[in-house]
């Protein structure tokens, strides 16, 4: 499907499946389109062209349906910040046909952990507590689909290690989990994958298969003066590409074409002698900077 | 949608109401505030005005003709002036909102020709002021003259005196006038800007997202965002009548039962407002900007409530006939103050109940199920 906004192409022909009951996230950097992905599957939007469909249901056609199937929990907070806890969850739980007595054994393990604070205003939780309300009130009429929109972003990483094993969790009671992140760290914790940028998918499959779909090697180099050494690095011949990796550089190079021992020497022979560099395997971001690279150029 | 889910929304609109102290401020006290400020401070009325008096007080005319004025309960006497020199003085200093200046032997002239010479000067500075002023005191030296040609001749001479009564508002208070309009301005800036601000701060947060996500019908959303303004509206539809009735002594002559249902007519028509600002408008700035501005200002210029609106020209007249508040605030001043019953409303009634039609009609339309 595809859908643009005025002169923006938001989505540009994106093409996906995901199966049931897995966790299929949707990774890619801000602006890749995700967030419109999301509102026109949980039928807030229309598409330009194309189609879904959601447990055999058509998004269009059958979306009033549809939106008794899903959960969706969309970027920012958005519940009630002037409701309490509990208020927060009677209301949506109403509004979605059920009651929170019905549906506590869904949610127990995720509410019990707010239920303390079941009197507080939600503005007044902190970012890991509104994001399990959230969840919650996503959760309490016991979807079939859960649509989570950037559900970590903002949130700390006790938090989010958290939240992805109550993901884990509300899989195995059989619910599909879409779930879109911006952190390709999450990435491995996905069942499938589909690496998203500027509104074209540039990768699927789960995340070891995309991991071994990876045609470099990757040396992580560390250096003293880390921002001439990454300028330098990515001159020497057979470097495919280098990028600056928190405390280390990450540089993929051509096996075929050169090896550890000779680019520390070229390094050392542009002025980085006590270059260390070591042969690590490559994550998804390296996966998705090599595609987003490959697909650049086509 | 069961009653329970339109239930629980329309609850969870009042704890809205009720947590945000501002809302309930401006709710509760507006309507006492505006009946209050525009009954003591923006009155029109002219009340205990001061009259300095000019002439010879122990001619027994003149004395009568001050002694009528100074107990006339509108009038009181600021002093007796020695010559006509002084009134300039006595109203550069704001002693004297008017005076009367009684010709040369006044009492001999009068009663041998009948023709004697009195002379009210008003302080024209402000002219709508010395204009009601000045026709009061000539109000009353006219009945103290007919007093006097009755008192000597013993009958009425052959003469025309108009006698002025204003028919629903003897003592002509403004408070008949802006009571009625105070009212429609208050039950529409409540009701559109309350909704409208309200439906648009729910696009802000992002939970309206979740509510359009929701197996509720968008209809019922909206339908559950309204409740609650309406009754707030009819808490305040009663306290400004009672403010009306007993604070500024209006008369409820009509049916309160028919006064009732043309607010609740009108308050539709506003909530229906409330809900087309709401998707016109992306922040809850630019819907109180566009209530604030944009519908109460025609609404107290074209309304009728400040000026009369068949002194404006022709194109403007025709801009007011489309102003619910107007056809409102005609509505209130015939059921409340003229006593009329239905059959003689029923015109304003239902061009009033088209608009609050085709308002909500629109309303509904335009409130899409999706975003954008």
């Amino acid at each position: 499907m595809s859908k643009s906004y005025r002169q923006v192409h938001a989505i540009k022909g994106i093409s996906l499946d995901v199966g049931k009951g897995e966790i299929f996230g949707l990774i890619g950097p801000d602006g890749a389109g995700k967030t419109t992905l999301f509102r026109i599957m949980t039928t807030l939007m229309l598409a330009d062209s194309g189609y879904g469909r959601i447990c055999g249901l058509d998004i269009v056609k059958d979306y009033f349906k549809i939106r008794r199937l899903i959960g969706y929990m969309p970027g920012r907070f958005s519940l009630y910040q002037d409701l309490s806890v509990k208020e927060n969850l009677d209301f949506f739980a109403t509004m979605f046909g059920t009651t929170l007595r019905e549906s506590y054994g869904t949610i127990k393990e995720i509410y019990s952990q707010i239920e303390p604070f079941r009197d507080r205003r939600a503005g007044k939780l902190s970012g890991g507590m509104k994001q399990k309300l959230a969840l919650c009130c996503a959760l309490v009429h016991k979807p079939s689909v859960l649509f989570l929109d950037e559900p970590t972003t903002g949130v700390d990483a006790v938090s989010r290690k958290d939240f992805w094993t109550m993901l884990g969790r509300i899989r195995q009671s059989g619910v599909t989990v879409f779930v879109s992140t911006p952190y390709m760290d999450e990435a491995s914790l996905c069942d499938r994958l589909a690496l998203i940028k500027d509104g074209e998918i540039i990768g699927t499959g789960t995340p070891e298969q995309i991991i071994r779909q990876y045609p470099y090697r990757i040396l992580a180099v560390k250096g003293r003066n880390m921002y001439p050494l990454l300028k330098a690095l990515r001159m020497i011949e057979g470097v495919e590409s280098c990028f600056s990796f928190g405390d280390a550089h990450h540089l993929a190079y051509r096996p075929d074409r050169t090896c550890r021992q000779t680019i520390l020497a070229e390094a050392a022979g542009m002025g980085f002698p006590d270059c260390t560099a070591k042969e690590i395997a490559p994550g998804i971001e390296d996966c998705f900077m090599q595609l987003s690279k490959k697909w650049g150029k086509n | 949608m069961t009653m329970k889910e339109f239930l629980a929304s329309i609850k969870k609109e009042f704890l809205h109401i009720f947590r945000d102290r501002r809302t309930i401020l401006i709710v509760m006290i507006m309507p006492v505030v505006q009946i209050i400020l525009f009954g003591f401070a923006v009155s029109t009325e002219v009340t205990r005005a001061r009259i300095a008096f000019c002439g010879d007080i122990s001619d027994p005319v003149v004395r009568r003709t001050i002694d009528r004025i100074e107990s006339n309960r509108y009038l009181e006497s600021a002093g007796m002036l020695q010559s006509p020199s002084g009134i300039t003085e006595m109203f550069r200093r704001n002693k004297a909102d008017a005076a009367v200046c009684f010709g040369r032997n006044f009492g001999e002239e009068y009663l041998s020709s009948g023709n004697a010479a009195i002379k009210i000067i008003g302080d024209g500075s402000d002219p709508n002021t010395a204009r009601i002023i000045t026709s009061y005191v000539s109000g009353v030296i006219q009945q103290e003259q007919q007093d006097i040609s009755i008192s000597m001749e013993g009958e009425r001479k052959s003469s025309m005196n108009p006698v002025v009564h204003l028919m629903y508002n003897p003592a002509m208070k403004s408070s008949y006038n802006f009571v009625p309009g105070v009212m429609g301005l208050i039950l529409m800036l409540i009701c559109s800007m309350m909704t409208a601000v309200s439906i648009v701060r729910e696009k802000e947060t992002g939970t309206l997202e979740l509510l359009l996500v929701s197996p509720v019908k968008p209809l019922w959303v909206i339908l559950s965002k309204l409740m609650p303004y309406l009754a707030l509206s009819a808490v305040n539809f009663i306290s400004i009548l009672l403010l009306a009735h007993y604070v500024m002594e209006v008369p409820v002559n009509g049916s309160i039962a028919l006064l009732s249902l043309s607010a609740l007519v009108f308050v539709v028509a506003s909530l229906a407002i409330g809900i087309l600002v709401s998707v016109i408008s992306s922040s809850q700035k630019t819907a109180m900007l566009i209530c604030g501005m944009g519908l109460t200002m025609p609404t107290m210029i074209f309304s009728g409530i400040i000026f009369p609106c068949e002194s404006m020209p022709e194109v403007l007249q025709w801009f007011s006939d489309i102003i619910p508040a107007k056809w409102f605030i005609i509505l209130v001043k015939k059921i409340m103050i003229q006593g009329d019953g239905f059959a003689s409303v029923i015109k304003e009634l239902s061009i009033l109940a088209g608009m609050a039609g085709v308002l909500l009609s629109a309303s509904i339309f335009s409130f899409r199920t999706r975003l954008q």
